[in-house]
């Protein structure tokens, strides 16, 4: 009797925090997305500002640059990062020491890795000076263009610096945890190293992969420092067009920026539910 | 190939793992330190022509606008810090120890604002900040930076509660204990190391943040990451990388005061997604 009580009692200070801040956050943006805006005296309640989103060519671009970002990211971190892993489950000499570097930049924020590889990769940067050391090129524009590009690679680089740390420190837990039974096992009735990877580790260690990965995805899908800071002015990512429209001084602008990032939350959700429902479908149909 | 043949290309390829994933992690730092020293380093030079410690002791001189920033950054994230302790105490506690209904429901809430980006939240929020006058403020910042580092705190404090017995609890009152004396010498002994990590958790994410510090606090709150993304833009190298460096000596003390509760805690790794 007295628990029914208690635990709501336990529970309200974190849902004050995730209700009032966040939830209502979210309902504010909704709200101003529809152009509700009491402030400068706008009641009423339309889908202008998203008509007016979808009419934007820029926005097509930016979805896709952003979409790009996250895809190319998320999955080039994942591979290396399972490489990793793999090759420090491994005992060997110095290996203490390689995985705590391996952890070294995990919680470095963001935009100082930014920083770091907008100092290495730019046209006049550390490895361009190298390049021309190595008689590669003449002058820095000879050198291909990596950060500010319209690929994003500064971005991908440093995201991919970032998460396969991230990815793979898990990963690592995950693999030390198992320990070698399974993978004995396996051996003693014959399986060789591609089948012990693919038939043992792999199922074992899928779920970790997927729940760091779909992270990962949600976090450079919806950033927005690197982009600012290392990305081409046009096409931006979409958070920063969303920012730049809610910091334009035309205050109509303001809605479509709130519709944009109602679309972004909207598209992340949407993509984690999906993956979530995939990855536990696969996850059963693996074990049966 | 015999069997020696392909265990040495075997370690060859090891070795060339670790070698370049070590290289990659350490690569972009080293810029980072040689331009913290620099006065001229222009193209194609590998090396400074001229050193200089001018970034480091503006840095630290008292005129500079590093010292604010860096007391707001630790006010805040100090804050932070000591906010979310009671409320990752409680609902860890509440989610680790019982089953109830709606506890799915629960989690999948304070979980959702590791998935959904803080732009949304923050844009929606700002304008009820304004009309509480939190917006532009110190508090406003602290109470929105609440908002990523919550999740995380009750994550952690559930799991470290999910192996928790309260029966000590019960037999330390039924001995005569008084309810804060059985919070100091039964509860808090065996929660101890993930409340530490946990704070430093929050104290790391609070620390971190850009975008929300930016938004709520509106170019009146300068905090750390603010005042290094405005000199990063303006293009000053040398003061920018060394502001990076005293940027990141927080998280360097945090991997190695945690590192030794981090092993295998992937719930509590899990944190660090948002940074």
């Amino acid at each position: 009797m007295k628990d029914r009580l208690r635990i709501p009692l336990l529970l309200a200070p974190a849902l004050v925090v995730v209700v009032v801040f966040f939830v209502g956050g979210l309902a504010l943006a909704l709200l101003q997305s529809l152009g509700y805006m009491p402030i400068i005296g706008r009641y009423e309640v339309s889908l202008d500002a998203y008509r007016a989103v979808l009419r934007r060519p820029d926005f097509y671009q930016s979805l896709l640059l952003t979409a790009w970002i996250a895809g190319v990211s998320t999955a080039v971190s994942t591979i290396l990062a399972l490489l990793c892993a793999l090759a420090l489950r491994r005992a060997f000499r110095g290996r203490r020491i390689a995985t705590f570097i391996f952890q070294l930049n995990v919680p470095i924020p963001h935009v100082v890795g930014a920083v770091g590889v907008l100092f290495l990769f730019s046209q006049s940067g550390f490895l361009a000076r190298l390049a021309y050391a190595g008689g590669l090129i003449r002058e820095p524009a000879d050198f291909p263009a990596l950060v500010f590009d319209p690929l994003a690679l500064g971005i991908i680089f440093e995201y991919v610096w970032k998460a396969t740390c991230f990815i793979g420190v898990i990963l690592l837990a995950v693999l030390l945890s198992l320990g070698e039974s399974y993978e004995d096992a396996a051996r003693t009735l014959g399986a060789g190293r591609w089948q012990r990877f693919r038939f043992v580790i792999l199922p074992l260690l899928l779920p970790g992969i997927l729940s760091s990965s779909i992270l990962v995805f949600a976090f450079t899908f919806g950033a927005f420092e690197v982009p600012l800071l290392l990305g081409q002015r046009f096409p931006s990512a979409l958070p920063v067009l969303a920012y730049r429209s809610y910091t334009d001084v035309d205050l109509n602008a303001r809605p479509e920026a709130m519709a944009m990032s109602v679309i972004i939350a909207l598209i992340i959700t949407i993509l984690v539910l999906g993956y979530m429902r995939t990855a536990r479908w696969a996850a059963g149909s693996g074990q049966s | 190939m015999d069997q020696e043949e392909l265990d040495r290309a075997a370690g060859c390829r090891h070795w060339l793992v670790v070698g370049g994933m070590v290289t990659a992690v350490l690569l972009p730092f080293i810029p980072l330190i040689i331009w913290s020293f620099a006065r001229r380093w222009f193209f194609p030079a590998l090396w400074p022509t001229e050193w200089s410690g001018r970034a480091w002791s503006y840095v630290f001189s008292p005129g500079s606008q590093v010292l604010p920033a860096l007391l707001n950054s630790v006010l805040v994230a100090t804050a932070v810090t000591l906010l979310s302790i009671p409320i990752g105490l409680t609902a860890g506690r509440a989610i680790g120890l019982y089953r109830f209904r709606g506890r799915t429901l629960v989690q999948f809430l304070i979980l959702a604002p590791t998935i959904v980006p803080a732009l949304a939240v923050a844009m929606g929020i700002h304008v009820a900040f304004i009309r509480y006058g939190l917006a532009d403020t110190r508090l406003g910042v602290i109470l929105v930076h609440l908002v990523p580092v919550t999740p995380y705190m009750v994550l952690i404090m559930s799991s470290v509660f999910a192996n928790y017995n309260p029966d000590f609890e019960a037999q330390a009152r039924s001995l005569g204990a008084r309810p804060w004396q059985v919070f100091r010498f039964v509860l808090l002994p065996a929660i101890w190391p993930g409340l530490v990590v946990g704070s430093l958790f929050a104290f790391i994410i609070s620390w971190s943040q850009y975008l929300l510090t930016l938004l709520i606090g509106g170019g009146q709150v300068v905090t750390l990451p603010i005042l290094l993304f405005s000199f990063a833009n303006s293009g000053d190298n040398p003061i920018t990388a060394a502001l990076s460096m005293v940027f990141i000596a927080p998280a360097l003390l945090f991997l190695l005061l945690s590192s030794r509760y981090l092993q295998g805690r992937s719930a509590a790794i899990g944190g660090f997604g948002k940074l």
